[in-house]
């Protein structure tokens, strides 16, 4: 159990991780060594979604993820998703829908329908579920976070058509 | 998650009838809201679990020497270690903390460790050598009864022989059938978790995810050997619940080790873990015989129901009695006779899920209502509407309706609703998904309709009650109650409840804790919005009062001129108008215990004025059955639901769709698969919960509004109908498109495509 200290580029700014055992997931790290609780751990075995991570811009379970295999890559949590405490579009829209129940799930959701919007600004239905497919929700019937991604979308929409 | 504060423009705030946002959404959404498996001390230690392998065995042996011996283990503790009543129970204790010399279910707690770090807790979990003799488990709960005990308290957990009416009836055209519901697991996302923290003077702290904070101090109490008043239970922030939390799990053992270290203790399941850690909702062997005369009008029904209690009673002889109450369903039947049994085997414990016992005869009553339509050659929609219960009639209990009970109106909106699903072109829409396997030539589809019922709240008499206190000082009114919010959005509720009555717009909410106020009950039976929320309506009714006496006598007016809205008491005849705020300098404060209208025990016969009030739902379903592979996709769901008086739209939505979902996934692929009492799919791998591909939009056809007398603004619970119909609705719907009997659920595709081999 030899202790290794590697660095963790979360949100933009470097962190040492140290007293790390081997082995030990992104998640694990993310949330007991680096004091990043908001992303979850529903199952930890790459089920559930609710530990979604973006690393170089792609959405990850950072449980299936060996924390010491993504130094010097770029991490984005939901912590940082949104600048100076703020919420970002997908976040307000989540609260505005009703999107968020338990909330054990939302974490993960954001992440997942952040990136997706990021890559396809306007999917239609089908296409939002299938990307948020691998976030499991057991409160909302997705229904709510649906509607969410959907006012999202609109937002952007007439933000652009106003710029 | 409480204590938010947003300061607007007084009488802004949303009320009674709006759609509130969560006060808790902005920290969910941002991940900053602290969960159960979120807590953190300085100073803690982390717990683990050793659990049986056997269903049934006998413990001749533990040695735990190595596990102590390892490093970083600071306790390791067995049955004997349990300072109190070694056993606990939500309305039974014969649940052992720690099995001491008998194991009865797969994943028994036997010993619990305390440790620096979770790999070492790990390790010393496995260093407990355990010498079992191992035996053979009782699994089948149909010949339970006539097998030796396997608990001291017996095999039959409970049984209701309900008889109503005469039982002489016999009807022209009666149809029988045989149905099986699968064991169905909550699967809330958060995992079981908790902190004990242990203070000087013996007391503990607890913290945790719980639907029922002042229950399991209770229960923890007794085990610890300590007055209630020495464990003090805080609720953590609850990642779902749906009845896997109101028995206690993880509570003692946290304790134990936390009074044992004088550390602070942190314990979280893994999800495997989770599925042996609590209830699940009761696998149901029915039997039914209903009778008709051939204009459709129920004469009779007569049922036998069997539900697998595992092996210990949780809530079974609640679930049983409703299983039995509701058997028949939301009709009016003149004459029954009802057996109704929960047993006990060495399968995993069942107990409480969201539809608690209705669940399963819903599924059996309407196939039973679709089967007599057909052997009376009348539409399936009219012969419910035919019997659909009203007002006045009376229940199987003999009990009488005395509240609101829009049955036909229910069944009406929904079945009349237009539906908006197309024939699907994408391959990815058709059953298979993106496997996309399907060939849309042995594609079809189905349709049909099924109605569902439940009580709301605690029955048979049971002291049901919850308190709640309302603190207005500076305008600011300060609630505490110990309601679980667990999600289904209790705190959004009563800001808004308090709001109305109180015309303020800053309401806090305290944390939940069974320190500062009195039992609110379970979050559970859809009574929060009516217990809890009727408990705060009334203390800030009272508060309300006192404050308009209190001005109404410093300036010498009448109590009756003076009126409180939107932040101001004005007179009505003028000359008075103070800010709610100055008037408040000086705080006013009320609490109060809120009961609902008292019930009755069912008597030998099964009769009796059990229940409170009832809730009515129906579901349409739409399917596509690709009968080649025997997979399904559900295409739309439709539904109308009787709800009183919705208080917010948005989450009132948001309890529909969510609890279709959990019918939607017990109707196709949902079953925690138990084999020789054991669990071979406890992962969310090979335990299946519905994803956004699975789950159709879900259409909400009506809302109906009869304000329910004796409710809070008429306002009645609404999280479990949505869960109880949806089920029975998409099964009758794969039958519809497949001419099949499918008399179980979860459907497989096995029941599709080879029907007779199905096992
Ligand atoms: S916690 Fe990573 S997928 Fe579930
Ligand atoms: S809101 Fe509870 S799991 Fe999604």
């Amino acid at each position: 159990m030899s202790a290794d200290t590697y660095s963790l580029k979360v949100n933009g700014t470097d962190r040492q991780v140290t007293e790390s055992l081997p082995g030990e997931s992104l998640l694990r790290v993310l949330r007991e060594r680096l004091g990043f609780h908001g992303s979850k751990n529903a199952c930890e075995e790459g089920e559930c979604g609710s530990c979604t991570v973006v690393v170089n811009g792609q959405t990850v379970c950072s449980c299936l993820v060996l924390a010491e295999s993504v130094t010097g890559y770029e991490i984005t949590t939901i912590e940082g998703v949104a600048d100076d405490d703020g919420l970002s579009d997908v976040q307000q829209a989540f609260i505005d829908t009703g999107a968020v129940q338990c909330g054990f799930c939302t974490p993960g959701l954001v992440m997942s329908v952040g990136a997706l919007l990021d890559s396809v600004p306007d999917p239609d239905e089908l296409a939002v579920r299938e990307a948020i497919s691998g976030n499991l929700c057991r409160c909302t019937g997705y229904g709510r976070i649906i509607e969410a991604v959907s006012q999202t979308v609109d937002g952007r929409r007439d933000d652009g058509s106003r710029s | 998650m409480t204590g938010t504060r947003v300061a607007r423009r007084t009488g802004t705030a949303p009320r009674i009838g709006e759609s509130a946002r969560r006060p808790d959404g902005v920290p969910k959404a941002t991940g900053s809201f602290s969960f159960s498996s979120d807590l953190r001390h300085d100073r803690m230690l982390w717990g683990g679990t050793l659990r049986s392998p056997h269903p049934s065995a006998r413990i001749r042996s533990v040695q735990i020497g190595e596990a102590v011996a390892v490093t970083g283990v600071h306790a390791v503790l067995l049955s004997d270690d349990v300072p109190g009543q070694k056993v606990f129970g939500l309305e039974h204790r014969d649940q052992p903390v720690l099995a001491g010399d008998v194991v009865r279910y797969e994943g028994e707690p036997i010993a619990i460790v305390a440790a620096d770090h979770p790999e070492a807790v790990r390790t010393a979990l496995r260093a407990i050598v355990v010498d079992y003799e191992v035996l053979t488990p009782v699994v089948d709960p149909m010949t339970v009864e006539e097998t030796e005990s396997i608990h001291p308290d017996g095999n039959l957990i409970r049984r209701i022989h309900l008889r109503h009416g005469s039982q002489d009836v016999v009807g022209d055209v009666q149809v029988e059938g045989t149905y099986e519901v699968a064991m169905q697991d909550q699967a809330f996302l958060g995992p079981e978790s908790g902190m004990a923290v242990p203070a000087d003077d013996g007391s503990i702290d607890l913290y945790v995810a719980t639907q029922w904070l002042h229950s399991d101090r209770d229960q923890v109490a007794d085990c610890m050997g300590l007055d209630p008043e020495k464990v003090r239970l805080t609720l953590a922030g609850v990642g779902g619940a749906f009845g896997a939390r109101e028995d206690l799990s993880l509570h003692v053992h946290l304790c134990m080790l936390a009074q044992h270290t004088g550390r602070p203790v942190k314990m979280v399941y893994s999800r495997e873990e989770s599925f042996h850690g609590h209830v699940h909702r009761h696998p149901a062997q029915m039997w039914y015989r209903h009778h008709a005369d051939r204009d459709g009008t129920l004469v009779r029904v007569e049922a036998r129901l069997i539900l697998d209690g595992g092996a210990y009673a949780s809530s079974s002889s609640a679930v049983i009695a409703n299983a039995t109450c509701f058997a028949a369903g939301p009709y009016r039947v003149p004459s029954a006779e009802i057996n109704g049994a929960a047993v006990r085997t060495n399968n995993p414990p069942c107990g409480a899920m969201r539809g608690f016992g209705a669940v399963q005869t819903c599924f059996a009553h309407e196939a039973q209502m679709d089967r007599l339509a057909k052997a009376l050659g009348m539409d399936p929609v009219e012969l419910r509407l035919h019997n659909a219960l009203v007002p006045g009639d009376k229940l199987l209990t003999g009990q009488t309706i005395t509240g609101t009970a829009p049955v036909a109106e229910v069944i009406r909106t929904c079945a009349e609703h237009p539906s908006a699903a197309a024939i699907a072109t994408d391959p990815l829409e058709l059953p298979g998904g993106t496997g996309r396997t399907a060939d849309p030539g042995h594609v079809v589809r189905g349709e049909a309709l099924a109605l569902g019922f439940k009580n709301l709240m605690f029955s048979e008499g049971f002291d049901d009650s919850s308190e709640a206190s309302c603190r207005l000082l500076d305008g600011v009114a300060t609630i505490t109650s110990a309601c679980a919010e667990v999600g289904q959005g209790f705190v959004t509720v009563v800001q808004q409840i308090v709001r109305e009555v109180l015309g303020v717009d800053e309401v806090v909410l305290l944390q939940a804790s069974t320190a500062d106020v009195g039992s609110a009950g379970s979050t559970s039976a859809s009574r929060q919005t009516w217990m809890s929320g009727g408990a705060v309506q009334e203390a800030c009714g009272q508060v309300r009062v006192q404050l308009l006496e209190r001005l109404a006598t410093q300036c010498g007016v009448d109590t009756d001129d003076l009126v409180l809205a939107d932040g101001q008491i004005v007179s009505l005849s003028g000359g008075l108008e103070v800010d709610l705020a100055v008037a408040t300098e000086e705080p006013v404060e009320a609490s109060v215990v809120f009961r609902h209208a008292p019930t009755w025990p069912l008597d030998e016969h099964g009769q009796g004025s059990a229940h409170v009030a009832f809730a009515f739902s129906a579901h349409r379903a739409i399917v596509d059955v690709d009968t080649e592979l025997g997979l399904v996709k559900v295409v739309e769901l439709t539904t109308s639901q009787d709800v009183g008086r919705v208080l917010n739209p948005m989450q009132v939505v948001g309890q529909l769709e969510g609890g279709a979902a959990q019918g939607v996934g017990l109707a196709v692929m949902e079953e925690v698969l138990v084999t020789d009492g054991r669990i071979r799919n406890a992962s969310f791998t090979d335990y299946l919960v519905p994803t956004a591909l699975d789950m159709p939009p879900v259409e909400i056809a009506a809302l109906i509004e009869q304000a329910e007398p004796g409710a809070p603004f008429g306002a009645k619970g609404i999280g479990e109908a949505p869960a109880i119909s949806s089920t029975a609705a998409v099964a009758a719907a794969i039958r519809n498109a497949t001419g099949l009997n499918l008399p179980r659920v979860p459907v497989r595709p096995v029941d599709i495509v080879f029907p007779e081999g199905a096992t």
